[in-house]
């Protein structure tokens, strides 16, 4: 909307515009600025919001004492791994639905969200029996099969959007040319819908890195990621406020980058097309 | 070679029969135009061709060669689409080199004739560009460049001037003839622009829902259309259909004649009408009479610059060597 | 575009993600099914491998017929309708301002955006503990400097915790949302309304709102959905005490802390009857779109 809009107008909506967003980000730069004070400092009354003690200390207390890194390792294992399975297995299906549509395909599509809709707590019983018999409980390789298949609704239908918005034209021209399927769809399809590719991908590893029921729940030691490392603190630790919030903003500030990155995406995957 | 036969194809979309059994035969060489109006299934046909769709009865043949069930890259042909179908993230000489890649020629071949075709199409200085910064008739030249490194058997169009606009449509138009005069490979080309199928075709097949209507060349469908829906389709401005009292005069159902086959005179003939619109081209003039006892206005065609206004009474004479003369059945009475 | 060729090769290449998502649904959902007609208490010696018991509908009516149940309905009603009510509000309202120029639109457009991508368990503990803390939380400090008594957020006023917890994490959403749709709202609409004499708010009333009618319909039910199953930030803070245990946090204390199968199996099964009456509106919401 290139409207007029008359410059005290302007300034007013600018300042109450930054004091909500300040509001709303706040206990996020809050995590941030304990994280570089001391304990003492941290429950300081009145609150310290600058003059104190910039200090590291607290980063490396976490990664010392509870080894932050193997928790970071294994996040990115496993948010990494189910997009990539993810995109692996839908991209094919996504190519069909969208370039050879059937008079099932919407029924199959709305099928697939019906899957995402399934409530955990109602198979948590049955997906953790099936974990111990299959040896998965507390794996990389089960958090990362379990992730990828709640989240494959999702990448199929961003990637389905997504190639459909692709002339159909293109990829007969690529037939007519001689190219067979697999050439189709990774010398002409894959490359012209890359951007599409890459936002699907970075929503699923936002998604995947934030899950906090099955990787809670099928994770003990050793495939624990980030989530799982943050409930650790849920007490008496987290009194410790400058410890919890090192840890937390460690936790958090890779996704934040990457979700500032992907939040025109965002709408589109998360509303399964349905807002554009 | 590039010899095409269809035999007994026909299509269906479930219940619908969009192309009743069809025979066609186009020779080695030849430059055959499809056209139609839109949802004549000229489109699918060529589709059909290409082995972008399946057959629901009949046989393609391709130099005597059964190619029904070929898949499209085995049929040895090229296709030219409406939207070009560029591949936008390579640039024209890797879209141009695609087919040549996907055949697995080795890259000093595939240079060589990516070389020649630029040559050809005027395209050398465009070659590192990508899709996206090309007009419409350098995308066009792309287009045709991609289907002729490949030496294909024969060239589909399918409607490739359409979103071009009216002055670029006929120097691209001249080019493919040209090209078409210089490879003597089989073309076949849908349009729906009759002025298009004139101008180019060897012979011109018209189709109305999925039925060919005639096959031959330009000058035979003008000069004795096989029935009014040819009569009416082929020519600029079309031709006049009079029937009713007029005709039966004649001994014919309907009768036709074209504007540029009646005389005009301000004294006297055989039609008595009032001038209405008249458009004046320079080299011509048309001009809408309505004449008594005809329903809609005929149209006249005249050279040159005539003084005729509107509402000015003329009589007008059609040629009765030129006129056209159908039965009930629209079918043309010889 | 198809021929019989294509057309098997679509149906091959869509096999994977289809068998994948009908393995991950059914076979799951048949266990519990089973589980939930089955005694079955593994602390009490009941196991898979010895046979289970038929019990009929006894866990069904065991689970609607303890006494936490309805508190738990309650609790789920009253924290899913308050983040509903809030984020909508406010994110209708945050959509209009974010919509309207002012200087620095894409900072803050991240700004407010950013709580969506804290993962839910540091989330929870940091407003448990930062905020709400009843010594040394924020709250505390600003209710002391007021001269107020400050509260025990986690025990006096723990639903209404949990609920601000969420709605700040489910805000951006419903924000970013409502925002896409304001910003497809053809804005010569807006002006010949506003041509006609029509003033703010019955411009807002009858252009804005009935356009955004959509928008907050996927909100709603994507939301409900989505909060429905909050695990973690009950997890975390409150454990299920204090009127905050959900139907998802009863089913998964029944399941995990009293290892009784078959009466969370049951709960399991009610909530996914419930989950599917609402994902059955959504569907046809979504599905209207896939026609266009």
């Amino acid at each position: 909307m290139a409207r007029a809009v008359s410059t005290p107008r302007k300034i007013a909506t600018t300042a109450v515009a930054w004091t909500i967003g300040l509001l709303i980000f706040f206990p996020i730069y809050w995590t941030i600025l304990t994280s570089f004070k001391t304990e003492a400092q941290a429950i300081a009354n009145p609150p310290l919001f600058w003059g104190f003690d910039f200090t590291l200390e607290n980063y490396a207390v976490v990664q010392e004492r509870s080894n932050y890194m193997r928790f970071l390792w294994n996040s990115v294992i496993i948010a990494g791994g189910s997009t990539l399975l993810g995109i692996l297995v839908a991209v094919p299906a996504a190519w069909s639905m969208a370039f050879v549509p059937s008079r099932r395909t919407k029924d199959i599509l709305l099928w697939m969200l019906s899957t995402k809709m399934l409530p955990a707590v109602g198979v948590l019983y049955p997906i953790s029996l099936l974990f111990v018999q299959f040896g998965l409980l507390d794996t990389r390789i089960g958090l990362i099969l379990v992730l990828m298949l709640i989240n494959l609704p999702i990448i199929v239908w961003m990637l389905y959007t997504y190639f459909k918005e692709i002339p159909g034209e293109i990829l007969e021209a690529a037939r007519m040319d001689g190219a067979g399927l697999r050439q189709e769809i990774l010398y002409v399809l894959t490359p012209m819908a890359i951007p599409g590719i890459a936002s699907t991908v970075l929503l699923n590893v936002i998604l995947a890195w934030n899950e906090a029921f099955w990787t809670l729940n099928l994770t003990a030691a050793s495939a624990a990621p980030l989530t799982a490392f943050i409930a650790s603190y849920s007490s008496p630790e987290g009194l410790f406020y400058a410890k919890l919030s090192a840890a937390s903003t460690m936790a958090i500030a890779p996704i934040l980058i990457l979700g500032w990155f992907s939040q025109k995406q965002l709408v589109r995957g998360l509303t399964f097309g349905a807002v554009k | 070679m590039g010899r095409i036969t269809l035999d007994k194809v026909r299509k269906a979309f479930g219940d619908v029969e969009v192309i009743p059994p069809l025979d066609l035969q186009i020779e080695d060489g030849e430059f055959v135009v499809f056209v139609g109006p839109s949802g004549c299934g000229k489109s699918t046909l060529l589709r059909m061709i290409a082995g972008l769709e399946d057959l629901s009865g009949g046989q393609i043949r391709i130099d005597g060669k059964d190619a029904t069930n070929a898949p499209p890259a085995r049929r040895g042909l090229a296709m030219v689409f409406q939207s070009y179908a560029l591949y936008p993230h390579m640039s024209v000489r890797r879209n141009i080199a695609f087919p040549l890649r996907m055949a697995g020629l080795d890259k000093a071949e595939q240079d060589r004739r990516v070389a020649a075709a630029a040559e050809v199409l005027n395209l050398t200085d465009y070659l590192d560009r990508r899709p996206g910064q090309l007009s419409g008739g350098q995308r066009q030249r792309v287009a045709i460049g991609r289907a002729i490194v490949r030496e294909p058997s024969a060239f589909l169009f399918d409607e490739p001037l359409s979103n071009l606009d009216a002055a670029l449509r006929v120097g691209m138009r001249l080019e493919i003839s040209e090209l078409h005069n210089r490879l003597c490979t089989t073309m076949i080309y849908v349009t729906h622009d009759q002025v298009e199928a004139m101008t180019m075709a060897d012979r011109i097949v018209v189709l109305r829902a999925g039925q060919i209507e005639q096959v031959g060349t330009p000058l035979e469908l003008y000069r004795s259309p096989r029935n009014t829906f040819v009569a009416g389709f082929i020519g600029s401005p079309k031709m006049n259909l009079v029937s009713g009292e007029i005709a039966s005069r004649h001994g014919a159902e309907t009768i036709g004649i074209r504007p540029e086959h009646i005389a005009v005179s301000d004294s006297g003939g055989e039609w008595h009408g009032r001038v209405g619109v008249s458009e004046h081209l320079g080299s011509d003039t048309f001009f809408h009479v309505a004449c008594e006892g005809i329903p809609d206005p005929v149209t006249v065609r005249v050279g040159g610059e005539v003084g005729v206004r509107h509402g000015d009474e003329v009589w007008l004479t059609p040629d009765p060597d030129q006129l056209h003369r159908f039965d009930k059945q629209g079918l043309r009475i010889t | 575009m198809a021929t019989r060729h294509s057309r098997s090769a679509a149906r091959l290449m869509m096999a994977p993600a289809v068998i994948l998502l009908l393995g991950w649904m059914l076979v799951p959902l048949t266990m519990t099914v089973f589980f939930s007609f089955k005694q079955y208490l593994p602390m009490r010696g009941d196991s898979l491998e010895r046979g289970l018991d038929w019990v009929g509908f006894e866990n069904y009516a065991r689970f609607i017929g303890s006494s936490s149940f309805w508190p738990s309905v309650q609790a789920t009603l009253m924290i899913v309708g308050g983040v509903l009510v809030i984020t909508v509000a406010l994110g209708i309202l945050l959509a209009i301002l974010l919509d309207q120029p002012f200087w620095g639109q894409g900072v803050v457009r991240i700004l407010v955006i950013a709580p969506f991508f804290v993962m839910p368990t540091v989330s929870a503990l940091v407003w448990k503990n930062m905020f709400m803390d009843p010594v040394n939380g924020m709250f505390a400090h600003l209710w002391r400097f007021f001269g107020a008594q400050p509260v025990s957020w986690m025990s006096d006023a723990s639903v209404q915790s949990i609920i601000i917890i969420v709605s700040w994490q489910w805000l951006p959403f419903a924000t970013l949302i409502l925002l896409t749709a304001i910003q497809s709202l053809d804005s010569e609409q807006l002006e010949a309304a506003e041509m006609d004499g029509a003033p703010v708010l019955s411009r807002f009333l009858h252009i804005v709102l009935p356009h955004l009618g959509r928008a907050i319909t996927i909100v709603i039910l994507i939301q409900t959905i989505f909060l429905l199953s909050i695990f973690a930030e009950i997890f975390v803070t409150t454990g299920g005490s204090f009127g905050t245990r959900t139907l998802t946090y009863l089913i998964f204390q029944r399941v995990v802390d009293s290892q009784n199968i078959g009466l969370g199996s049951a709960g399991g099964v009610y909530a996914i009857i419930l989950a599917n009456i609402i994902a059955l509106f959504l569907m046809r919401i979504v599905g209207k779109n896939l026609d266009r």
